[in-house]
């Protein structure tokens, strides 16, 4: 249990899958101009990442190596497209100000990296792990890039009002160079936290950057 | 004609797919440690997106919306260029030895591009012809070429510079990103 345990809060801060791997970066600046965006981009990937990890990490013995690719694709096609129609369902609001990036969760380099990096080499179990504690890595950064854009690019959160009516709202922020701004030092904060976390694990020697990630090299990817 | 240059101004430089889109982040952040190598990937990209969408847009209107089969278009298309990637691929090793070893080193790694992916998207999603989806594809995938440019420039640059520790790695290259598409705004009033 403990191990499970550790495989999930990984994807939190010491392998953020956006601040450390660097992998998803697209729709993480494009759909959080507004925190319920965020969420929604947040739990749609997430679903998609779990259930991908769990159905590979099922058949990853009979996954021959030479044409996994295409194979993880069109798995992970497949749920990118349930949840895509689902969304459209339910949420039409939400899936229309999301737009081209709820399909682009077919090439989200976090579930192709994670399904090849991890869910084809794992348990069922520890895959599905992996996958939510990715998954929630991911959504725990969008919500926070999403909460300081609205606030100071709108002065609400979630559609209300919480600025006073005197503040003036900063439209750089929602604008694109607000993204990444917001992101950059969002990330610088992950860093300080993620190299106090590793000190106290007594990794500190080990712990610079992203080189030390055994998956680095799936960043480069994509 | 003209419509095709507002096609292309707008996707090149006022809708830049990586600064104003935030489309194929990843690469631009990965691969942009050396100049030559940006410049590989740019092209490598270009070649790809022109070919997958001149392979795309008739496979959409020509087999998928006749059969009403339009909500197949992300399993169909990704599968499509993937499988194209490959054919490139192979392609180029036996007949173009040289540019195969180029840029082939890029060609496996973009079969995951989102650039490429969210091109033949919005071609269908713009209902654009398929002279304009071609130059829509050229126009973005220059545009991405650009930005990997000033990027990789600027990480030379920067590799020689005092940053604060906080910042270091790579936060500060977002933070460069955010000025570069601040520049990128001033396009915006270029095309009514």
């Amino acid at each position: 249990m403990k191990r499970l345990l550790d495989i999930f809060l990984n994807g939190l801060i010491v392998e953020n899958p956006l601040f450390i791997i660097m992998i998803g970066l697209c729709s993480a600046m494009a759909v959080t101009t507004t925190v319920a965006n965020g969420i929604g981009m947040g739990l749609a990937l997430t679903f998609v990442l779990v259930m991908s990890e769990v159905i590979i990490a099922l058949f990853r013995k009979l996954i021959p190596a030479s044409i996994r690719m295409p194979i993880f694709l069109v798995v992970i096609a497949s749920f990118t497209t349930i949840m895509d129609l689902t969304m459209k369902a339910y949420f039409p609001a939400l899936s229309k100000s999301m737009g081209v990036f709820i399909p682009l969760v077919v090439v989200n380099c976090i579930v192709m990296g994670r399904v090849e990096a991890y869910a084809s080499k794992q348990p069922v179990l520890d895959a599905l792990f992996d996958g939510l504690g990715m998954g929630i890595g991911y959504t725990w950064v969008l919500i926070a890039l999403s909460f300081v854009r609205e606030l100071l690019g709108n002065g609400t959160l979630l559609g209300m009002q919480v600025m006073p009516s005197s503040f003036s709202p900063m439209i750089f922020f929602i604008l694109p160079p607000g993204g990444f701004l917001v992101f950059s030092f969002w990330m610088a904060l992950s860093n300080q936290l993620r190299k106090k976390i590793l000190a106290r694990r007594k990794l500190g020697a080990a712990g610079d950057g992203c080189r030390t990630v055994p998956t680095s090299s799936v960043a480069e990817k994509a | 004609m003209t419509d095709l240059i507002k096609i292309f101004v707008a996707a090149f430089l006022i809708n830049n797919i990586i600064l104003m889109r935030f489309i194929a982040l990843c690469s631009y952040i990965g691969m942009t440690s050396d100049i030559g190598q940006s410049v590989g990937m740019g092209l490598a990209v270009t070649f790809v997106t022109v070919m997958a969408s001149a392979v795309t847009w008739p496979i959409y209107y020509y087999i998928l919306k006749p059969n009403g089969l339009d909500f197949l278009e992300i399993l169909v298309f990704i599968v499509v260029i993937a499988a194209l990637v490959q054919l490139v691929e192979f392609y180029l090793k036996k007949s173009v030895p040289t540019l195969y070893h180029a840029m082939g080193i890029y060609l496996p790694l973009i079969t995951t591009n989102c650039a490429i992916l969210a091109v033949t998207f919005d071609q269908i999603t713009y209902n654009y012809n398929f002279v304009q989806s071609i130059v829509f594809a050229l126009a973005v995938s220059l545009g991405y070429l650009l930005a990997m440019l000033l990027l990789a420039g600027v990480r030379r640059r920067l590799s020689n510079s005092p940053i604060p520790s906080f910042m270091m790695d790579t936060p500060i290259l977002f933070l460069t990103t955010s000025v570069i598409a601040v520049a990128f705004m001033g396009f915006a009033g270029l095309i009514k």
